[in-house]
């Protein structure tokens, strides 16, 4: 398998805190990947490092092994085929559900196109397709931000589906959600798995079981271990840091 | 999709028509003064006003971007017809200069300044006002989006551009005429300015201009680079997420927001007879957000609506009692901002909905965004 | 030094040998020198002249000075020689010797000795001399002045001589230029001298002393022309050192006045997030404070004038102040977390303040007067500093840094503080959190007006005072970066300074403009100001 995304020797600090430091990591393509740690570990700012928010103050992120993603703001590495989902769901609360949905799916972005662009059955038919999956299909014409704080997140999920990205990365997508809900979101991020890689964040160890992948736990901003769940659960230094306390 | 017209719209544009019908067709009729000429010209002033209003909606109630400089597009419109004004006097003024305008003359200028070339084409002239300030918003715009100046910083530093330019324009060595600004001016393409034929005509023209305004930008609010605009208003960083280049959908309404506003002063300009640097100051700029979060921010009419119950409450009370007009603008301010989020256009349809119970979807929405 | 004055002594005294040998009378008899004035000539009345002068008695100014304008008359009666005096619109004589009056005499009763313009000269000359010798040093100066301004060579061998008798210091300075000015004057002067000379004048370095010199770069004579280019240069040189602390001077001025204006916005703005658009009208508040309280003082307490501005200084904190817990409680509470909304209400606000004190006052400015302590000015070098500028630096600077006291040292600063981080957690942790916000709200405009008391000194008092500070004191809050005080004094300088740097290459507008869209091209670049607040907390 190809390497989708690699981080490289990243470093980046925030008035001399070190947020990451040398931070190594590879993604391959197709792959389901968890990534955990304690408070401050740097996961959030990892992710906005990769999507072009923040940038690094050395060290590499290659996309494709070939692509500088350092050199791209969030709008070019969306572009590119990465779409993230935030902690606290951010939808677009004065508008409908299905323009949420419209707004997201993947097509030209330009600002010409957009202003003379005519919806397509095609489109109508894809929207209806992912309203369908992330059951909200009833609350189609519903304003975004009357939605609960669930129904939002799976909004934010289908989305970031409706933009069809190569790298999907997902922070902390089981927060606000009931355990059915939680176990559903974790079965829908495996199925999506394997044709598009995905990242996951989170805390919630029973999600990151039900995710069932590899794992890598943060800590101090870089690399403590990495493998399965049970193996980074058996690494003394992990229990230490991380699920010690 | 909602429709271009909607039933807001509809019943704005009937009005507007009614009344650019009626004025001049009255005064045709009836030979002793139906309306008199300078509330003809008044009327004119408020539509100008109103075209600037919705341009400013556009921006601010859309994409969230609270210029307080939106005065300094118009009065470069303005400037820009101006000076096609001065130019047509020709050898009419007090020095009979056939080339150099009065003031230019009397600050011994031995030549028109090389941006004053051209200036004698109605045609250029024309290009200018849209060129002009569409050009000032490009450049500011570009800066300031792309570093992603947002919110109050960007308010601080519109209010700064055109402060700047308003002093910038006080000097005489500008050659815009300094502190008595460009006026005198006698006709527009043949047409004397002081006749009442062409006071109707120029207040058909802004009526046509507001109705222009309003159907385009409502048509670029409608497409998708309308909920575009929307989206980034009510989270910006979510809206680059996607993929979108926030700031070139910023730039581009921008522009097009700056030569709506410039096309207002130009018509502005001819009716009121007179465009000095007073147009820039930061109050006057300040001035239009109140016309527009009066009538409803995010609904265009109410822009429109704003800005003319607000001229026309200037006119009468500054009238009757001068002292009490700037109370009642600034408990205006006051009252609307903490009172009425929605305006004025959102209280009506709020009452009219409650009495038929909620019949109609689209204006509920839209009312809501 | 004291062989340069023995050359310059010596070489005088040989070409201008002290003229016209006496006859009669005698050297050095005053009574005789006065009395043959009547009958000489024009010729001989200047050899007495100089001659009068020259036996350094205590009546020859006078004498010389009535002669001079034409007072000094001879009585037809007696042929006394008299001086006429203007005593309550009559002319009194009161004789040239003795100084007794003769009473008043009648218009036709005396003839006065003819002068002419050369004698007239000649007399302001031997005058000046003899002022050199006056007992009252300030005279002695005012006389070497005078010389140094009308130079003569041929007073210089006088000049010199009273150089070299003279003890005080400053007097000795103005008589040495004096005496160079006279030799740079005096076409035969030797080549040595003159480049002494124009040593003594360089060390001036002042607009006078190039002045003198820049017409002898032009000189034939190749070493002259050469010095006087060297001190020229040198001269320009320290001139523009001197210029540039002028300039820092304005600067500082014009940022304490920026500080002051901003510095109460830096509160609101930058500790609290609000958009205060009335806070121009809080300053301007402060100023009709001090004129009020002036107004009481004039008419009430006039021997209390000096105080006026220290009794306003509180009452205008307490009324602008009030004027801001109101502002906060009626209008910006009800708008936090929507700061382009309070902006809009508080323009309002300003509005309605605006009107109001127009209605009250008027629309016209009203007259503010400086106490004695801060007007007037003194020198430092070639720098002029005004004691009203001086006292608002320093009024800016007091404020500035009891402010950041109490922000940081007094426990209502840290309840201020604990708010703005976080509501909630101060809430709970039993702060009255409303209560903060109006304190801190009134204590940023009870500081606006502390600044128009201070601005009421330098600007014109009139409703519109505000107004013309909003746009400068919200660029200096967004260039100095909100939330940060040292910020707001960094950026209110160094606005001030840049503005007066630039003025003279632009004018005063266009170095306004230019430092506006400097600002507006720096927030590009930080769009968080010069001192932002940095960390991940910042745009999250």
């Amino acid at each position: 398998m190809s390497i989708q995304l690699a981080l490289d020797g990243v470093n980046r600090s925030f008035d001399g805190f070190k947020a990451i430091n040398n931070l190594s990591l590879t993604v391959e393509k197709g792959e389901l990947r968890a990534v955990i740690g304690p408070n401050g570990a740097g996961k959030t700012t990892m992710m906005d490092i990769i999507t072009g928010k923040t940038r690094p103050d050395t060290g590499d992120v290659l996309w494709n092994q070939h692509i500088d993603l350092t050199r791209l703001d969030e709008a070019g590495t969306a572009r590119l085929g990465i779409g993230r989902k935030f902690q606290k769901p951010t939808v677009f609360e004065t508008q409908s559900v299905e323009d949420n949905i419209a707004l997201a799916l993947k097509d030209d972005r330009s600002v010409w196109a957009t202003l003379f662009h005519r919806r397509s059955d095609a489109d109508t038919a894809r929207i209806t397709e992912l309203l369908d999956l992330v059951k909200l299909t009833d609350a189609r014409d519903a304003m975004a931000g009357d939605l609960s704080h669930g129904q939002k997140q799976w909004l934010e999920i289908g989305m970031l589906l409706a933009q069809d990205p190569e790298l999907l990365l997902v922070d902390e997508p089981a927060a606000g959600m009931t355990d059915a809900e939680t176990m559903r979101t974790a079965e829908l991020l495996r199925g999506i798995a394997g044709k598009h890689t995905v990242v996951v964040v989170e805390h919630d160890m029973d999600f990151v079981r039900a995710l069932n992948c590899r794992v890598t736990v943060l800590h101090q901003g870089h690399v403590l271990a990495e493998g399965s769940l049970d193996h980074v659960s058996a690494n003394p230094q992990v229990i230490e840091v991380y699920l010690g306390r | 999709m909602t429709a271009l017209i909607d039933r807001r719209m509809g019943i704005f544009l009937a009005g507007l028509f009614v009344l650019t019908v009626a004025i001049p067709l009255g005064n045709l009729a009836f030979t002793d003064r139906f309306v008199p000429s300078y509330v003809v010209s008044l009327f004119g002033k408020y539509l100008c006003y109103a075209l600037l209003a919705v341009a400013l909606d556009l921006v601010w109630g859309y994409c969230g971007i609270l210029s307080l400089g939106h005065g300094a597009f118009f009065a470069l419109g303005g400037y820009a017809m101006g000076m096609h004004l001065m130019r047509e006097i020709g050898d009419r003024g007090v020095y009979g200069n056939p080339l150099l305008p009065d003031f230019m003359v009397f600050l011994n200028y031995d030549a028109l300044p090389w941006y004053w070339l051209g200036f004698d084409m109605f045609w250029f002239a024309c290009i200018m006002v849209l060129l002009a300030p569409g050009a000032l918003a490009f450049v500011f715009g570009w800066f300031a989006f792309r570093s992603r100046v947002t919110g109050v910083y960007l308010s601080i530093i519109t209010q700064a551009m055109t402060y700047a330019l308003m002093l910038a324009f006080f000097r005489n060595e500008m050659g815009f005429g300094g502190n008595n600004g460009l006026t005198d001016f006698k006709d527009v393409l043949g047409f004397n300015l002081q006749s009442d034929a062409t006071r109707a005509g120029l207040f058909v023209l802004s009526a046509i201009a507001l109705a222009a305004g309003l159907l385009i930008a409502k048509a670029i609010t409608n497409s998708k680079l309308g909920k575009v605009l929307i989206a980034v208003r009510d989270a910006e960083s979510r809206t680059r997420f996607i993929g979108y280049r926030v700031e070139h959908y910023k730039l581009f309404v921008f522009v097009v927001s700056a030569m709506m506003a410039g096309v207002a002063g130009a018509l502005y300009t001819p009716q009121v007879g007179i465009i000095n640097p007073g147009e820039f100051s930061p109050a006057n700029s300040i001035g239009i957000v109140i016309w527009v979060a009066l009538g409803g921010r995010g609904t265009l009419v109410g822009a429109a609506m704003g800005a003319i119950i607000v001229g026309a409450a200037q006119t009468l009370l500054t009238g009757w009692f001068p002292e009490i007009w700037i109370f009642v603008l600034g408990a205006l301010f006051i009252f609307v901002t903490i009172f009425m989020p929605q305006g004025v256009l959102g209280v009506i349809e709020n009452t009219l909905r409650r009495r038929p119970a909620a019949r109609d979807l689209t204006t509920a929405r839209e009312a809501k965004a | 030094m004291t062989r340069l004055r023995r050359w310059l002594a010596v070489t005088l005294l040989l070409l201008f040998p002290i003229s016209a040998a006496a006859q009669t009378p005698v050297d050095g008899d005053f009574a005789a020198l006065v009395g043959a004035l009547p009958d000489a000539s024009f010729a001989e009345v200047e050899a007495l002249v100089g001659r009068i002068a020259a036996t350094n008695d205590d009546r020859a100014i006078d004498v010389l000075e009535a002669l001079a304008e034409g007072d000094l008359h001879t009585l037809d009666s007696n042929a006394a020689v008299v001086i006429v005096r203007d005593v309550g619109g009559d002319d009194h004589a009161f004789d040239a010797l003795t100084g007794e009056s003769y009473g008043e005499i009648p218009r036709r009763g005396s003839s006065a000795i003819r002068v002419n313009n050369s004698l007239r000269r000649a007399v302001a000359a031997a005058v000046g001399t003899l002022t050199l010798r006056h007992p009252d040093p300030a005279r002695r100066l005012e006389a070497a002045q005078a010389a140094f301004d009308a130079p003569d060579p041929a007073q210089a061998d006088a000049l010199a001589a009273a150089l070299d008798a003279e003890q005080d210091a400053a007097v000795r300075q103005a008589l040495s230029e004096a005496v160079a000015r006279a030799v740079l004057q005096d076409d035969a002067a030797t080549v040595p001298d003159r480049r002494a000379a124009i040593d003594v004048i360089a060390a001036r370095r002042d607009g006078v002393a190039l002045g003198v010199l820049t017409p002898l770069v032009q000189s034939p004579d190749t070493e002259i022309a050469e010095a006087a280019g060297a001190a020229v240069e040198r001269i320009e040189r320290a001139r523009q050192m001197w210029n540039m602390a002028q300039n820092v001077w304005f600067g500082l001025s014009l940022g304490s006045v920026l500080l002051l204006a901003a510095i109460g916005l830096a509160i609101t703005f930058g500790v609290m997030g609000v958009i205060n658009m009335a806070h121009g009208e809080l300053v301007m508040l402060g100023a009709y404070t001090t004129f009020f309280v002036q107004n009481i003082i004039r008419t009430s307490f006039p021997g209390l004038f000096d105080w006026s501005l220290l009794i306003a200084a509180p009452l205008a904190f307490l009324v602008a102040g009030a004027v801001g817990v109101a502002i906060e409680r009626g209008c910006v509470r009800f708008l936090y977390g929507r700061p382009l909304e309070t902006l809009l209400a508080t323009w309002g606000v300003s509005l309605i303040l605006q009107q109001t004190v127009r209605s009250i006052f008027g629309p016209n400015n009203r007259e503010v007067g400086n106490p004695s302590w801060m007007s007037g000015a003194f020198e430092i070098g070639q720098m002029t500093i005004t004691y009203n500028r001086l006292w608002i630096l320093v009024f800016a600077l007091a404020v500035f840094a009891v402010l950041l006291i109490v922000m940081r040292r007094t426990p209502i600063g840290l309840q201020m503080r604990a708010v703005t981080q976080n509501r909630a957690m101060a809430a709970n942790m039993g702060i009255r959190t409303g209560w903060v916000d109006a304190m801190t709200f009134g204590l940023g405009a009870g500081i606006a007006g502390l600044a128009g008391v201070a601005l009421s000194q330098i600007d014109n008092v009139s409703p519109n005072l505000g107004q013309s500070y909003i746009v400068d004191s919200f660029m200096v809050v967004v260039f100095g970066g909100a939330g940060n005080l040292w910020g707001t004094l960094a950026g209110a300088f160094s606005i001030g300074i840049a503005n007066k740097f630039l003025e003279p290459y632009a004018g005063a507008v266009l170095a306004k403009i230019v430092v506006l869209v400097a600002i507006i091209l720096f927030i590009q670049k930080r769009p968080r100001g010069l001192f932002a607040v940095k960390g991940r907390a910042v745009d999250a």
